[in-house]
Protein backbone atom coordinates (compact mmCIF):
# COMPACT_ATOMS: atom_id res chain seq x y z
CA UNK A 1 0.00 0.00 0.00
CA UNK A 2 1.18 3.51 -0.76
CA UNK A 3 -0.10 6.84 0.36
CA UNK A 4 -1.42 9.24 -2.27
CA UNK A 5 -2.36 12.88 -1.86
CA UNK A 6 -4.09 15.16 -4.32
CA UNK A 7 -6.56 18.01 -4.50
CA UNK A 8 -10.12 16.93 -5.32
CA UNK A 9 -12.77 19.58 -5.97
CA UNK A 10 -10.65 22.15 -4.16
CA UNK A 11 -10.08 20.03 -1.08
CA UNK A 12 -6.72 18.42 -0.18
CA UNK A 13 -7.28 14.66 0.25
CA UNK A 14 -5.12 11.63 0.88
CA UNK A 15 -5.53 7.88 1.23
CA UNK A 16 -3.89 4.48 1.19
CA UNK A 17 -4.01 2.69 -2.18
CA UNK A 18 -2.55 -0.37 -3.87
CA UNK A 19 -0.24 0.19 -6.82
CA UNK A 20 -3.00 -1.09 -9.11
CA UNK A 21 -5.81 1.07 -7.68
CA UNK A 22 -7.42 3.08 -10.47
CA UNK A 23 -8.14 6.75 -9.91
CA UNK A 24 -11.86 6.15 -10.51
CA UNK A 25 -11.94 3.58 -7.68
CA UNK A 26 -10.06 5.93 -5.37
CA UNK A 27 -12.63 8.66 -6.09
CA UNK A 28 -15.65 6.40 -5.72
CA UNK A 29 -14.62 4.05 -2.94
CA UNK A 30 -12.18 6.04 -0.80
CA UNK A 31 -13.74 9.46 -1.22
CA UNK A 32 -17.36 8.42 -1.82
CA UNK A 33 -17.59 10.55 -4.97
CA UNK A 34 -19.82 8.18 -6.91
CA UNK A 35 -20.84 10.71 -9.56
CA UNK A 36 -17.90 9.51 -11.66
CA UNK A 37 -19.11 6.30 -13.33
CA UNK A 38 -17.48 3.17 -14.73
CA UNK A 39 -19.26 2.16 -17.92
CA UNK A 40 -16.81 -0.11 -19.69
CA UNK A 41 -13.53 -1.89 -19.15
CA UNK A 42 -11.85 -0.80 -22.34
CA UNK A 43 -11.26 2.98 -22.07
CA UNK A 44 -13.89 3.68 -24.70
CA UNK A 45 -17.08 4.88 -23.03
CA UNK A 46 -15.89 8.01 -21.20
CA UNK A 47 -18.39 7.74 -18.30
CA UNK A 48 -15.43 8.12 -15.91
CA UNK A 49 -14.21 11.42 -17.42
CA UNK A 50 -12.85 13.87 -14.84
CA UNK A 51 -10.49 16.84 -15.08
CA UNK A 52 -6.86 16.33 -14.03
CA UNK A 53 -4.86 19.55 -13.95
CA UNK A 54 -7.56 21.12 -16.13
CA UNK A 55 -7.63 18.37 -18.78
CA UNK A 56 -10.47 15.89 -19.38
CA UNK A 57 -9.10 12.38 -18.87
CA UNK A 58 -10.52 8.90 -18.24
CA UNK A 59 -10.20 8.07 -14.55
CA UNK A 60 -10.58 4.34 -15.29
CA UNK A 61 -7.28 4.33 -17.17
CA UNK A 62 -5.14 6.29 -14.73
CA UNK A 63 -3.70 4.83 -11.56
CA UNK A 64 -4.44 6.68 -8.35
CA UNK A 65 -0.66 6.78 -7.87
CA UNK A 66 -0.25 8.56 -11.23
CA UNK A 67 -2.59 11.29 -9.95
CA UNK A 68 -0.39 11.96 -6.90
CA UNK A 69 0.03 15.72 -6.53
CA UNK A 70 -2.54 16.66 -9.20
CA UNK A 71 -5.61 18.88 -9.10
CA UNK A 72 -8.75 16.80 -9.79
CA UNK A 73 -12.25 18.08 -10.53
CA UNK A 74 -15.19 15.67 -10.69
CA UNK A 75 -18.85 16.19 -11.59
CA UNK A 76 -19.50 16.92 -7.90
CA UNK A 77 -17.15 19.91 -8.05
CA UNK A 78 -18.52 22.04 -10.89
CA UNK A 79 -21.72 23.58 -9.52
CA UNK A 80 -21.30 26.74 -7.45
CA UNK A 81 -23.42 26.77 -4.34
CA UNK A 82 -26.88 25.69 -5.41
CA UNK A 83 -26.36 26.84 -8.99
CA UNK A 84 -25.70 24.32 -11.74
CA UNK A 85 -22.68 24.79 -13.99
CA UNK A 86 -23.89 26.21 -17.35
CA UNK A 87 -23.11 22.85 -18.98
CA UNK A 88 -25.26 21.00 -16.42
CA UNK A 89 -28.05 23.54 -16.89
CA UNK A 90 -27.88 23.15 -20.68
CA UNK A 91 -28.07 19.33 -20.48
CA UNK A 92 -31.17 19.74 -18.29
CA UNK A 93 -32.77 22.35 -20.52
CA UNK A 94 -32.12 20.53 -23.80
CA UNK A 95 -32.92 17.07 -22.45
CA UNK A 96 -29.36 15.91 -23.14
CA UNK A 97 -29.85 12.71 -21.15
CA UNK A 98 -32.25 9.88 -20.67
CA UNK A 99 -30.95 7.21 -18.27
CA UNK A 100 -28.21 9.56 -17.08
CA UNK A 101 -25.41 7.02 -16.77
CA UNK A 102 -23.08 8.66 -19.30
CA UNK A 103 -24.02 12.19 -18.26
CA UNK A 104 -21.28 13.01 -15.70
CA UNK A 105 -18.61 11.99 -18.22
CA UNK A 106 -20.40 13.79 -21.06
CA UNK A 107 -20.54 17.00 -19.03
CA UNK A 108 -16.89 16.86 -17.93
CA UNK A 109 -15.78 16.16 -21.52
CA UNK A 110 -18.04 18.91 -22.87
CA UNK A 111 -16.69 21.52 -20.44
CA UNK A 112 -13.20 20.65 -21.68
CA UNK A 113 -14.33 21.04 -25.31
CA UNK A 114 -15.69 24.52 -24.59
CA UNK A 115 -12.54 25.40 -22.61
CA UNK A 116 -10.49 24.66 -25.74
CA UNK A 117 -12.80 26.00 -28.44
CA UNK A 118 -14.74 28.77 -26.68
CA UNK A 119 -18.03 29.71 -28.26
CA UNK A 120 -16.48 29.16 -31.68
CA UNK A 121 -18.00 25.69 -31.90
CA UNK A 122 -19.99 24.02 -34.65
CA UNK A 123 -21.97 20.82 -34.64
CA UNK A 124 -19.34 18.83 -36.53
CA UNK A 125 -16.61 19.80 -34.06
CA UNK A 126 -18.75 18.87 -31.06
CA UNK A 127 -19.55 15.47 -32.58
CA UNK A 128 -15.88 14.78 -33.39
CA UNK A 129 -14.73 15.92 -29.96
CA UNK A 130 -17.29 13.73 -28.17
CA UNK A 131 -15.75 10.66 -29.78
CA UNK A 132 -14.47 9.46 -26.41
CA UNK A 133 -17.92 9.39 -24.81
CA UNK A 134 -20.62 6.85 -25.57
CA UNK A 135 -24.34 7.36 -24.94
CA UNK A 136 -26.74 4.47 -25.58
CA UNK A 137 -29.99 6.41 -25.10
CA UNK A 138 -30.11 9.80 -26.70
CA UNK A 139 -28.67 9.30 -30.17
CA UNK A 140 -26.47 12.30 -29.26
CA UNK A 141 -28.67 14.96 -30.93
CA UNK A 142 -29.75 16.65 -27.71
CA UNK A 143 -26.30 16.31 -26.17
CA UNK A 144 -24.82 18.18 -29.13
CA UNK A 145 -27.57 20.81 -28.82
CA UNK A 146 -26.80 21.23 -25.10
CA UNK A 147 -23.06 21.64 -25.68
CA UNK A 148 -23.63 24.24 -28.40
CA UNK A 149 -26.07 26.15 -26.18
CA UNK A 150 -23.76 25.96 -23.17
CA UNK A 151 -20.70 27.13 -25.13
CA UNK A 152 -21.87 30.74 -25.04
CA UNK A 153 -23.07 30.59 -21.43
CA UNK A 154 -19.87 28.97 -20.12
CA UNK A 155 -17.74 31.64 -21.77
CA UNK A 156 -19.87 34.37 -20.17
CA UNK A 157 -19.46 32.80 -16.74
CA UNK A 158 -15.68 32.56 -17.16
CA UNK A 159 -15.49 36.18 -18.28
CA UNK A 160 -17.48 37.23 -15.21
CA UNK A 161 -15.13 35.32 -12.89
CA UNK B 1 -5.70 -6.08 -12.75
CA UNK B 2 -2.97 -7.96 -10.93
CA UNK B 3 -1.08 -6.13 -8.24
CA UNK B 4 1.85 -3.98 -9.36
CA UNK B 5 4.27 -1.48 -7.82
CA UNK B 6 4.32 2.10 -9.04
CA UNK B 7 7.52 4.17 -9.38
CA UNK B 8 8.00 7.80 -10.44
CA UNK B 9 11.56 8.55 -11.61
CA UNK B 10 12.66 11.99 -12.78
CA UNK B 11 15.42 11.02 -15.22
CA UNK B 12 15.97 8.47 -18.00
CA UNK B 13 18.91 7.02 -16.10
CA UNK B 14 16.86 6.52 -12.94
CA UNK B 15 13.99 4.97 -14.96
CA UNK B 16 16.32 2.48 -16.67
CA UNK B 17 17.92 1.43 -13.41
CA UNK B 18 14.52 1.08 -11.71
CA UNK B 19 13.19 -1.26 -14.40
CA UNK B 20 16.44 -3.22 -14.29
CA UNK B 21 16.01 -3.83 -10.56
CA UNK B 22 12.50 -5.31 -10.89
CA UNK B 23 11.27 -8.80 -11.62
CA UNK B 24 9.21 -7.99 -14.72
CA UNK B 25 8.83 -4.22 -14.65
CA UNK B 26 7.58 -2.14 -17.58
CA UNK B 27 7.80 1.52 -18.50
CA UNK B 28 4.48 3.36 -18.22
CA UNK B 29 4.06 6.35 -20.50
CA UNK B 30 0.53 7.68 -21.08
CA UNK B 31 -0.81 4.23 -20.20
CA UNK B 32 -3.56 4.35 -22.83
CA UNK B 33 -2.60 0.90 -24.17
CA UNK B 34 -0.75 -0.68 -21.24
CA UNK B 35 -3.33 0.00 -18.53
CA UNK B 36 -6.29 -1.37 -20.58
CA UNK B 37 -4.14 -4.45 -21.32
CA UNK B 38 -3.40 -4.83 -17.60
CA UNK B 39 -7.08 -4.44 -16.73
CA UNK B 40 -7.84 -7.35 -19.03
CA UNK B 41 -4.94 -9.29 -17.48
CA UNK B 42 -3.24 -9.49 -20.87
CA UNK B 43 -0.20 -7.90 -19.19
CA UNK B 44 0.93 -8.24 -15.60
CA UNK B 45 4.17 -6.34 -15.00
CA UNK B 46 5.51 -6.61 -11.44
CA UNK B 47 6.33 -2.89 -11.51
CA UNK B 48 5.39 0.21 -13.49
CA UNK B 49 7.97 2.94 -14.02
CA UNK B 50 6.16 6.16 -14.90
CA UNK B 51 7.91 8.24 -17.60
CA UNK B 52 5.54 11.22 -17.46
CA UNK B 53 7.74 13.14 -15.04
CA UNK B 54 11.03 12.74 -16.91
CA UNK B 55 11.81 16.31 -17.94
CA UNK B 56 14.44 15.40 -20.58
CA UNK B 57 11.79 13.48 -22.58
CA UNK B 58 9.47 16.48 -22.93
CA UNK B 59 9.27 19.21 -25.53
CA UNK B 60 9.09 19.73 -29.29
CA UNK B 61 12.00 21.41 -31.12
CA UNK B 62 11.69 22.66 -34.68
CA UNK B 63 14.82 24.12 -36.31
CA UNK B 64 14.05 25.01 -39.91
CA UNK B 65 12.80 21.67 -41.20
CA UNK B 66 14.52 19.57 -38.54
CA UNK B 67 11.99 18.27 -36.01
CA UNK B 68 12.63 16.55 -32.71
CA UNK B 69 9.78 15.39 -30.48
CA UNK B 70 10.44 14.09 -26.96
CA UNK B 71 9.19 10.61 -26.16
CA UNK B 72 6.91 11.89 -23.38
CA UNK B 73 5.20 14.45 -25.64
CA UNK B 74 1.44 13.81 -25.76
CA UNK B 75 -0.76 13.61 -28.84
CA UNK B 76 -2.50 16.75 -27.58
CA UNK B 77 0.79 18.66 -27.47
CA UNK B 78 1.55 17.66 -31.07
CA UNK B 79 -1.97 18.63 -32.16
CA UNK B 80 -1.59 21.89 -30.27
CA UNK B 81 1.84 22.76 -31.73
CA UNK B 82 1.73 25.58 -34.28
CA UNK B 83 5.31 24.70 -35.26
CA UNK B 84 4.40 21.10 -36.13
CA UNK B 85 1.31 22.36 -37.96
CA UNK B 86 3.41 24.70 -40.09
CA UNK B 87 6.17 22.21 -41.03
CA UNK B 88 4.37 18.85 -41.14
CA UNK B 89 0.65 18.92 -41.91
CA UNK B 90 0.38 15.12 -42.03
CA UNK B 91 1.70 14.52 -38.51
CA UNK B 92 -0.38 17.38 -37.12
CA UNK B 93 -3.51 15.98 -38.74
CA UNK B 94 -2.66 12.49 -37.46
CA UNK B 95 -2.40 13.76 -33.88
CA UNK B 96 -5.78 15.45 -34.19
CA UNK B 97 -7.60 12.29 -35.31
CA UNK B 98 -5.75 9.89 -33.03
CA UNK B 99 -7.84 8.28 -30.28
CA UNK B 100 -10.22 10.74 -28.62
CA UNK B 101 -9.62 14.00 -26.69
CA UNK B 102 -9.20 12.23 -23.34
CA UNK B 103 -6.70 9.76 -24.80
CA UNK B 104 -4.80 12.55 -26.58
CA UNK B 105 -4.15 14.31 -23.25
CA UNK B 106 -2.46 11.22 -21.81
CA UNK B 107 -1.03 9.14 -24.67
CA UNK B 108 2.51 9.86 -25.85
CA UNK B 109 4.38 9.46 -29.12
CA UNK B 110 7.18 7.52 -27.39
CA UNK B 111 4.73 5.09 -25.83
CA UNK B 112 2.88 4.52 -29.10
CA UNK B 113 6.08 3.97 -31.08
CA UNK B 114 7.50 1.60 -28.43
CA UNK B 115 4.26 -0.40 -28.23
CA UNK B 116 3.98 -0.75 -32.04
CA UNK B 117 0.35 -1.79 -31.98
CA UNK B 118 -0.64 -2.99 -35.49
CA UNK B 119 -3.43 -0.37 -35.52
CA UNK B 120 -1.37 2.50 -34.05
CA UNK B 121 -1.09 5.64 -36.18
CA UNK B 122 2.42 6.96 -35.48
CA UNK B 123 4.38 4.00 -36.89
CA UNK B 124 3.01 4.86 -40.39
CA UNK B 125 4.27 8.43 -39.97
CA UNK B 126 7.67 7.33 -38.67
CA UNK B 127 8.15 5.04 -41.70
CA UNK B 128 6.99 7.65 -44.24
CA UNK B 129 9.02 10.43 -42.62
CA UNK B 130 12.10 8.17 -42.54
CA UNK B 131 12.34 9.17 -38.88
CA UNK B 132 15.06 8.29 -36.42
CA UNK B 133 13.94 6.71 -33.15
CA UNK B 134 16.19 7.80 -30.29
CA UNK B 135 16.38 5.46 -27.32
CA UNK B 136 18.22 5.39 -24.01
CA UNK B 137 20.86 3.22 -25.76
CA UNK B 138 21.04 4.20 -29.44
CA UNK B 139 19.47 5.85 -32.48
CA UNK B 140 17.66 3.58 -34.95
CA UNK B 141 16.01 4.29 -38.30
CA UNK B 142 12.23 3.66 -38.20
CA UNK B 143 12.58 1.13 -41.04
CA UNK B 144 14.76 -1.02 -38.75
CA UNK B 145 13.00 -0.16 -35.48
CA UNK B 146 9.61 -1.81 -36.15
CA UNK B 147 9.98 -5.58 -36.28
CA UNK B 148 6.46 -7.06 -36.25
CA UNK B 149 3.10 -6.93 -34.48
CA UNK B 150 3.74 -5.27 -31.09
CA UNK B 151 7.46 -5.92 -31.64
CA UNK B 152 10.38 -3.53 -31.98
CA UNK B 153 14.15 -3.75 -31.56
CA UNK B 154 13.81 -2.33 -28.02
CA UNK B 155 15.31 -4.26 -25.11
CA UNK B 156 13.21 -4.60 -21.96
CA UNK B 157 15.16 -1.83 -20.23
CA UNK B 158 15.31 0.54 -23.24
CA UNK B 159 13.22 3.72 -23.52
CA UNK B 160 12.17 5.68 -26.60
CA UNK B 161 13.41 9.11 -25.50
CA UNK B 162 12.63 11.04 -28.72
CA UNK B 163 11.91 10.83 -32.44
CA UNK B 164 13.43 13.11 -35.06
CA UNK B 165 12.94 13.70 -38.77
CA UNK B 166 13.37 16.20 -41.56
CA UNK B 167 9.95 17.66 -42.33
CA UNK B 168 8.78 16.84 -45.86
CA UNK B 169 7.51 19.51 -48.26
CA UNK B 170 4.10 17.86 -48.44
CA UNK B 171 2.52 15.24 -46.22
CA UNK B 172 -0.88 13.70 -45.56
CA UNK B 173 -2.53 10.97 -43.52
CA UNK B 174 -5.87 9.26 -43.93
CA UNK B 175 -7.27 6.26 -42.14
CA UNK B 176 -10.30 4.04 -42.27
CA UNK B 177 -11.60 3.44 -38.77
CA UNK B 178 -13.28 0.42 -37.40
CA UNK B 179 -16.80 1.77 -36.83
CA UNK B 180 -16.93 0.37 -33.27
CA UNK B 181 -13.43 0.58 -31.80
CA UNK B 182 -12.41 3.54 -34.02
CA UNK B 183 -8.94 2.03 -34.42
CA UNK B 184 -7.38 2.25 -37.87
CA UNK B 185 -8.22 -0.76 -40.04
CA UNK B 186 -5.85 0.88 -42.46
CA UNK B 187 -3.99 4.18 -42.27
CA UNK B 188 -1.68 5.59 -44.93
CA UNK B 189 0.85 8.39 -44.45
CA UNK B 190 2.43 9.94 -47.54
CA UNK B 191 5.42 12.29 -47.44
CA UNK B 192 6.96 14.08 -50.43
CA UNK B 193 10.24 15.98 -50.61
CA UNK B 194 11.50 16.96 -54.07
CA UNK B 195 10.83 13.94 -56.25
CA UNK B 196 11.10 11.48 -53.37
CA UNK B 197 7.88 10.07 -51.96
CA UNK B 198 7.53 7.67 -49.04
CA UNK B 199 4.37 5.77 -48.09
CA UNK B 200 3.83 4.27 -44.62
CA UNK B 201 0.92 1.87 -44.07
CA UNK B 202 -0.47 0.88 -40.67
CA UNK B 203 -3.38 -1.29 -39.53
CA UNK B 204 -3.39 -3.54 -42.57
CA UNK B 205 -0.13 -5.49 -42.85
CA UNK B 206 0.10 -8.99 -41.36
CA UNK B 207 3.57 -8.08 -40.04
CA UNK B 208 2.55 -4.62 -38.86
CA UNK B 209 3.56 -1.29 -40.33
CA UNK B 210 5.27 -1.33 -43.75
CA UNK B 211 6.57 0.92 -46.52
CA UNK B 212 4.57 0.50 -49.73
CA UNK B 213 7.40 0.62 -52.26
CA UNK B 214 5.32 0.42 -55.47
CA UNK B 215 3.11 3.32 -54.45
CA UNK B 216 6.15 5.39 -53.48
CA UNK B 217 7.64 4.81 -56.93
CA UNK B 218 4.42 5.62 -58.76
CA UNK B 219 3.85 8.76 -56.68
CA UNK B 220 7.44 9.90 -57.19
CA UNK B 221 6.70 10.05 -60.92
CA UNK B 222 3.25 11.59 -60.50
CA UNK B 223 2.05 12.80 -57.09
CA UNK B 224 -1.67 12.39 -57.76
CA UNK B 225 -4.35 10.02 -56.41
CA UNK B 226 -4.71 8.39 -59.84
CA UNK B 227 -1.05 7.34 -59.80
CA UNK B 228 -1.87 4.43 -57.47
CA UNK B 229 -5.15 3.51 -59.19
CA UNK B 230 -3.61 0.70 -61.23
CA UNK B 231 -1.48 -0.76 -58.45
CA UNK B 232 -2.58 -3.78 -56.53
CA UNK B 233 -1.71 -4.91 -53.03
CA UNK B 234 -1.15 -8.62 -52.39
CA UNK B 235 -3.85 -9.79 -49.93
CA UNK B 236 -1.38 -12.50 -48.84
CA UNK B 237 0.50 -9.90 -46.80
CA UNK B 238 -2.59 -8.40 -45.15
CA UNK B 239 -4.23 -8.96 -41.78
CA UNK B 240 -7.48 -10.85 -41.76
CA UNK B 241 -9.88 -10.85 -38.81
CA UNK B 242 -13.57 -10.54 -37.98
CA UNK B 243 -13.46 -6.84 -38.89
CA UNK B 244 -12.26 -7.38 -42.45
CA UNK B 245 -10.74 -9.96 -44.76
CA UNK B 246 -7.25 -9.59 -46.21
CA UNK B 247 -8.78 -8.77 -49.63
CA UNK B 248 -10.84 -5.99 -48.02
CA UNK B 249 -7.75 -4.55 -46.32
CA UNK B 250 -5.68 -4.80 -49.51
CA UNK B 251 -8.25 -2.61 -51.22
CA UNK B 252 -8.35 -0.22 -48.25
CA UNK B 253 -4.59 0.36 -48.52
CA UNK B 254 -5.07 1.69 -52.05
CA UNK B 255 -8.12 3.78 -51.18
CA UNK B 256 -6.47 5.34 -48.12
CA UNK B 257 -3.31 6.05 -50.13
CA UNK B 258 -5.40 7.92 -52.72
CA UNK B 259 -7.14 9.92 -50.01
CA UNK B 260 -3.86 10.72 -48.23
CA UNK B 261 -2.40 12.07 -51.49
CA UNK B 262 -5.56 14.05 -52.21
CA UNK B 263 -5.56 15.68 -48.77
CA UNK B 264 -1.78 16.18 -48.47
CA UNK B 265 -0.52 19.72 -47.84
Amino acid sequence: MTKVAMKVNGRQVSGEVEGRTLLVHFLRENLGLTGTHVGCDTTQCGACTIHMNGQAVKACTILAAQAEGTDIVTIEGIATGGELHPMQAAFKQHHGLQCGFCTPGMIMASIDIVNRHGSDLDEQTVRHELEGNICRCTGYHNIVKAVLAAAGAQEQRQAAE
Amino acid sequence: MYETNYHRPSSVEEAVSLVGSTESGKFLSGGMSLLPAMKQRLAAPSDLVDLRHVEEMKGITVNGREVRIGGAVTHFEIKNSDEIKSVCYGLHHMASVLGDPQVRYMGTIGGSVANNDPAADYPAAMIALDATIHTSKRAVKASEFFVGLLETVLDDDEIVTAVSFTAPEISGYEKFRNPASRYAMCGVFVAKTGSTVRVGVTGAGADGVFHWDEAAQALSANFAPDAVANLSVDPGGMLSDLHGSSEYRANLVKVMAKRAVASAK
